[in-house]
């Protein structure tokens, strides 16, 4: 995907956000947004996901310009998947349901088409044993899985993961992380927020770091990571890597 | 030498006396058995009914049951009066009810107010009063005459101002973390309504409605300062016609009764069902 940001800006009540970030990345697989916590991660990806809208600036995915605008939107959400820290899936809903409510209501598939979309997807991921669950039987990590098939089984141009696992034990990370890997491999676009330095290095082919609303450095993990050219991201990474 | 622990077989017969009557803190998780759930609400009958014998006692009054027997048919269409009074009130005030809650979130600040006041005035004055007011201003200032009408509509104007709150605390107990999910999915407004927000708040609002329909038929009562025939109006033309009190007053109770106590157990299974893990 190619990814431009161009001088954007987002204030709640007297905090300053998102200060005039701006940001070209011609063709890019992933992007992992990193840095400190208020640093303005979770809100830049939800201003991409089309969730909130911004003071200022403009967003370009693929030369197609994200217009901030409800219904325009609300046609922009139904192209990128979304997946959230805190699962959000539907708690009177079962997993499988959670699966065909967009796929039906949304992408107006029929009922038996939503069904196989939904089991293909299930079945692929590990996941048909739980379907039939609902989301308060289910363990953290299964709970996620399942977020992120009901974000990958709209076919989505995108995929956007805000600190998908933050929320979980250190072994539900690991299922949930292996199966974004594997996303990765299929070769999907997307964008991801995480305090998983290792997994980030990992995936991503672009890191940007955030500070105070700013984009501090951004480049491959190779060059960000290991050889920082900026005090804040030096610091921000020794903080991190000393546990 | 080590003391032998023995208990006497008094200690043991004033135990499981003791069990019958009265749990400890430490047993309050445990289930009582049956028995002892039956002999206890046996129990609190007769201590009531020796209440009510000591005062009936004392009181100087002429039982006069074959007068006011004779109108029995008269008390049955009365109590069926206020069953149809009760049920159509209670589908009118939901659907205002709803409407109310949903004007109270609209992006229409003009909507937003009227339902507030609606709400505020509607719950902060006596429905007698209210009553009064339907039926001898605005439905003679619009010339209708209908009394049925009149008292129906009333009373669900009322109840629905009660029942809009209710609807409201269920609609915003649905967390934001669940409306930005079905934003992220790009379901509608209408959509959020129908497939998200009201499943998981009908959980909420059913069993306080419940409660709320208890009231509704209870307070149906009311409309008897407006001549509407229906089951407290009846007792009180036969009380005057029999010169009685007490004969009328107490199928009153039992009427009302029969029909409240089993929306109360009704709402009690409810939040039993509904209670959902989230």
């Amino acid at each position: 995907m190619k990814l431009e940001i161009r001088n954007l800006s987002k204030s709640f009540g007297l905090q300053l956000v998102l200060n005039e970030i701006s940001l070209l990345l011609e063709k890019v697989r992933t992007l992992a947004l990193i840095g400190p916590s208020g640093g303005g991660k979770s809100t830049l990806l939800r201003v991409i996901a089309g969730l909130e809208r911004p003071d200022q600036g403009e967003v370009w995915l693929n030369d197609n310009e994200v217009v901030f605008e409800e219904r325009l939107l609300r046609e922009h959400r139904r192209t990128v998947g979304t997946v959230f820290q805190s699962f959000n899936l539907f708690p009177h809903l079962t997993a499988f349901a959670n699966v065909t409510l967009p796929l039906e209501k949304v992408h107006q598939y029929t009922p038996q088409k939503a069904r196989e979309s939904a089991t293909e997807i299930l079945e692929r991921f590990q996941l048909m044993e739980h379907a039939h669950k609902q989301p308060a039987q289910l363990s953290g990590g299964q709970r996620q899985r399942i977020a992120i098939a009901r974000a990958v089984a709209i076919r989505p141009k995108l995929l956007l993961f805000d600190e998908p696992t933050s929320a979980l034990d250190p072994e539900m990370t690991g299922e949930v992380l292996d199966l974004i890997e594997e996303l990765r491999q299929e070769g999907r676009d997307f964008v991801l927020v995480t305090h998983q330095m290792g997994f980030a290095h990992r995936v991503a082919d672009q890191i940007a770091i955030l500070s105070q609303g700013r984009i501090v450095e951004c480049g491959p993990p190779s060059q960000v990571l290991d050889q920082p050219k900026e005090e804040v991201t030096r610091q921000f990474l020794s903080r991190i890597l000393k546990y | 030498m080590a003391k032998v622990e023995t208990t006497s077989s008094a200690v043991r017969v004033w135990r499981s006396f003791r069990r019958c009557f009265w749990q400890s803190p430490e047993e309050r998780l445990l289930r009582p058995a049956w028995w002892v759930v039956a002999i206890n609400w046996v129990l609190a009958f007769f201590l009531l009914s020796l209440v009510a014998w000591y005062a009936f006692a004392n009181l100087r009054y002429n039982w006069n049951w074959d007068a006011v027997s004779e109108y029995a048919g008269f008390f049955w269409r009365g109590w069926f009066t206020t069953i149809q009074v009760s049920a159509l009130a209670l589908v009118l005030s939901t659907v205002i009810g709803v409407i109310a809650a949903l004007a109270r979130r609209s992006g229409f600040f003009v909507l937003r107010a009227l339902s507030r006041i609606y709400v505020e005035t509607l719950r902060g004055t006596p429905l007698l009063v209210q009553i009064s007011f339907a039926f001898y201003v605005i439905a003679s200032a619009i010339r209708l005459e209908n009394r049925f009408v009149v008292g129906v509509g009333t009373l669900a104007i009322c109840y629905g101002a009660y029942i809009g709150e209710i609807v409201r605390g269920g609609i915003e107990s649905i967390g934001a973390s669940q409306l930005d999910s079905a934003r992220a999915i790009g379901l509608s407004r209408t959509q959020t309504y129908r497939y998200v927000i009201f499943p998981q708040a009908i959980r909420v609002i059913l069993p306080g409605l419940a409660g709320m329909f208890a009231n509704l038929i209870k307070d149906s009562s009311l409309l008897s300062v407006i001549s509407i025939g229906e089951f407290t109006w009846s007792a009180q033309q036969v009380g005057g016609l029999t010169y009685s009190l007490f004969e009328t007053y107490i199928p009153l109770a039992v009427g009302y009764l029969v029909l409240t106590v089993p929306i109360t157990l009704w709402t009690q299974w409810l939040e039993r069902r509904t209670k959902f893990e989230t």
